[in-house]
């Protein structure tokens, strides 16, 4: 039943963080989490030229992980790649900043080592110069992406003026079948609302679907928010979440501890609460998806066929599908199973935490890497994880490369990209023009259908594959 | 930041939606700093020139019309993607002022407004007639007038947009925001302690 109390997760953390009201709607909104990459280099630059101090450097937590290479044993030569590095490393040190920088275990993606870390908490606002901040989302956090100028700013003041966006819920009921992952429930939304569907808007991700879902596959879905164009994403913190937390090396302990979890119990939205929008989907809908295009929103089951942008009813539409259609080398019709892949990235901020490793490990286990395939681990911590486990080893049994923790091929800025015209199957975020390199083409899927593409040298079912 | 109060000039159309902030700036040019020499031919820059380096005559900014443009008339969603504000700086670097479109990039968008460039959100079947217009008669100029809030044609159609007044305001004074900030230092003072009391969990205790 509506009522006028009842309030969203989002509002009930938006308001808690008001420092002032500005004109226009405009809030200025505190931070309580701001965690910073070597992509951040230059706002210090700006505010060291402006004479600023970092307000609140105990709140500040920093790490490497876009430009840095993620071969074993190699460091960047590129002098501007190792600028950055270096340059991050010393404005930490200067403001007094935790810094997880090189030959730190605990250094890897920001997004990975933020909850690794115990740094995201329920019901706190953290942002990050990175689009798939809302990855923190998972937690129960108000998370998100800014830009170089708003990291200088939160630098200086520790807030940003914000405008509210509206909210909308995002309800999943039921079982995911079997051989259906975070990343296919995910891909699937963004299909399904578009591209540009949650521009504006916040999103809270929830029903039996999403409760049922572990901490690594929320992150999984709140990750790629972005990609339906939303500010933020989020699931409500529960025991799973807490569970989670609890421990973690800068969770908070002891009384503080109790005194948190109190205080996380109220964070969910309230029954009643009302949502500016409401999107129902079927778990049971879901399946293993593979995207075709250049967009994430151009996602189809394994079982589908690449779109014929004739059938396209809206011109736009049918100029957008052709020019994908053409830089991605495919033509209309042709079953996404009989699409030939020449390389595989397992990693990226999406999908490099253990559990999206042991998914991948149990379909390369006892099979051969047909293409080049790599495996990059979200962090140091995931990785040493994985080889107590001896996934490492089941990596390179089969020929795949097992690598350093960083950005790596998601995003190419430190080199690591595919050649022009090669086609991927990637577990990152963004099959954009040129993400993965130049003329490169990328197929987002999930670890086990990149897995599987490893070692048959084509997309395939993965609930085909004996297990 | 440069103040931004009106602004006539060439607008060039683009069609497609969903126009991410990798093709507007690929993530090799990301390393080099803002200035670097050459940043205007880091936009767009693998749908500009081909593997020559020669400009790919079909792209609408290397068309004699709209090399100068000072808008760009988009379609939907255009710089989605990633937050790099290098975006916003390689279309500065060009000579871009002001973006129309029906949306934008939710951190684009905001990045825009950092850098003293106006985003104009406007309803899409009136940004596609604009698109259609400047398709019509290449090297057509917009007006567009902060103040007053409004897009002119050549043929004086007057479109009025929404802005918030808090972006406004900066954009038309060009007042570093971050000053602004500041002037709220007690407010951010009582804030931090009053969430000190209420939220003792935020500060990390051990420091891992």
């Amino acid at each position: 039943m509506a009522s006028a109390a009842a309030r969203t997760m989002f509002e009930k953390i938006w308001a808690r963080h008001v420092v002032s009201e500005g004109p226009g709607g405009h809030v200025l909104l505190y931070v309580g989490r701001h965690l910073l990459h070597e992509g951040s280099t230059a706002a210090f630059a700006r505010l060291a030229a402006a004479g600023r101090r970092v307000r609140r450097p105990d709140l500040t937590f920093a790490t490497t992980d876009h430009f840095l290479l993620t071969a074993p044993g190699a460091a960047a030569t590129d002098p501007e790649l190792a600028g950055l590095l270096s340059g991050l490393a010393g404005h930490a040190a200067a403001h007094g900043i935790v810094h997880f920088g090189l030959g730190d275990a605990r250094r890897g993606i920001v997004h990975v080592i933020g909850p690794e870390q115990g740094l995201t908490l329920p019901g706190t606002t953290l942002v990050c110069g990175d689009s798939h901040t809302a990855t923190h989302g998972a937690f129960g956090a108000l998370a998100f992406g800014i830009g170089s100028t708003e990291v200088e700013h939160v630098l200086a003041t520790q807030t940003l003026w914000q405008q509210k966006p509206r909210v909308m819920r995002i309800t999943v009921e039921g079982r995911l079948g079997p051989g259906v992952t975070a990343k296919d429930l995910i891909l699937a939304i963004i299909e399904r609302i578009g591209a540009a569907g949650g521009v504006g808007h916040a999103i809270e991700y929830a029903g039996s679907t999403i409760r049922a879902l572990s901490m690594d596959e929320r992150m999984t879905v709140c990750n790629m928010s972005i990609e339906a164009g939303a500010r933020t994403g989020m699931v409500a913190p529960d025991e799973t979440t807490f569970a989670w937390l609890e421990g973690r090396p800068f969770a908070p302990r002891g009384a503080v501890w109790a005194r948190a979890l109190a205080d996380w119990r109220t964070v969910a939205s309230d029954p009643g609460a009302r949502f500016d929008r409401e999107v129902p989907l079927a778990a049971g809908d879901v399946e293993p998806t593979v995207t075709w295009g250049t967009s994430p929103q151009d996602a189809l089951p394994i079982t589908g066929r690449v779109p014929d942008p004739a059938a396209a009813g809206d011109p736009a539409r049918r100029a957008s599908q052709e020019r994908a259609l053409a830089y991605m080398g495919l033509r209309p019709g042709t079953p996404l199973s009989e699409i030939a892949v020449d390389r595989v990235f397992i990693g990226s901020c999406t999908n490099s935490r253990l559990e999206d490793l042991r998914a991948a490990a149990r379909v390369v286990r006892g099979r051969r890497a047909l293409v080049p395939a790599w495996v990059v681990p979200g962090s140091g911590l995931v990785k040493r994880a994985a080889e107590a486990e001896g996934l490492d080893r089941v990596f390179v049994q089969a020929g795949f490369e097992w690598r350093e923790a960083g950005c790596s091929m998601c995003v190419g800025m430190n080199g690591e990209t595919a050649r022009e015209g090669e086609r991927v199957a990637s577990t990152s975020n963004r099959n954009f023009e040129g993400r993965q390199g130049k003329g490169a083409r990328t197929h987002l899927v999930s670890p086990a259908m990149a897995a599987a593409a490893a070692v048959t040298g084509r997309f395939v079912d993965v609930r085909s594959l004996a297990g | 930041m440069r103040p931004f109060t009106t602004l006539t000039g060439v607008a060039a159309p683009l069609d497609l939606p969903n126009v991410d902030t990798d093709r507007i700036i690929p993530a090799r040019f990301l390393s080099k700093g803002r200035g670097a020499p050459g940043y205007a031919s880091f936009l767009f820059h693998d749908v500009r020139f081909d593997a020559d380096g020669a400009e790919r005559p079909e792209f609408v900014l290397n068309q004699a019309p709209y090399r100068d443009a000072k808008i760009l008339v988009t379609a939907e969603n255009f710089g989605c993607g990633s937050s790099r504000e290098m975006a916003v700086w390689a279309l500065d670097a060009w000579g871009v002022r002001g973006v129309i479109a029906p949306s934008l990039g939710d951190i684009f968008h905001q990045n825009c407004f950092k850098n003293g460039l106006l985003p104009v959100i406007l309803p899409a079947d009136v940004v596609a007639a604009l698109r259609g217009l400047l398709h019509a008669r290449p090297g057509a100029t917009l007006a567009v007038d902060l103040e007053a809030q409004t897009v002119t044609t050549p043929d004086g159609a007057r479109h009025r947009f929404e802005v918030d007044p808090f972006r406004k305001a900066l954009l038309l004074t060009g007042r570093d925001e971050i000053a602004l900030t500041l002037s709220h230092e007690a407010a951010i003072a009582a804030f931090e302690r009053r969430l000190a009391g209420e939220a003792p969990w935020l500060v990390p205790q051990a420091g891992g």
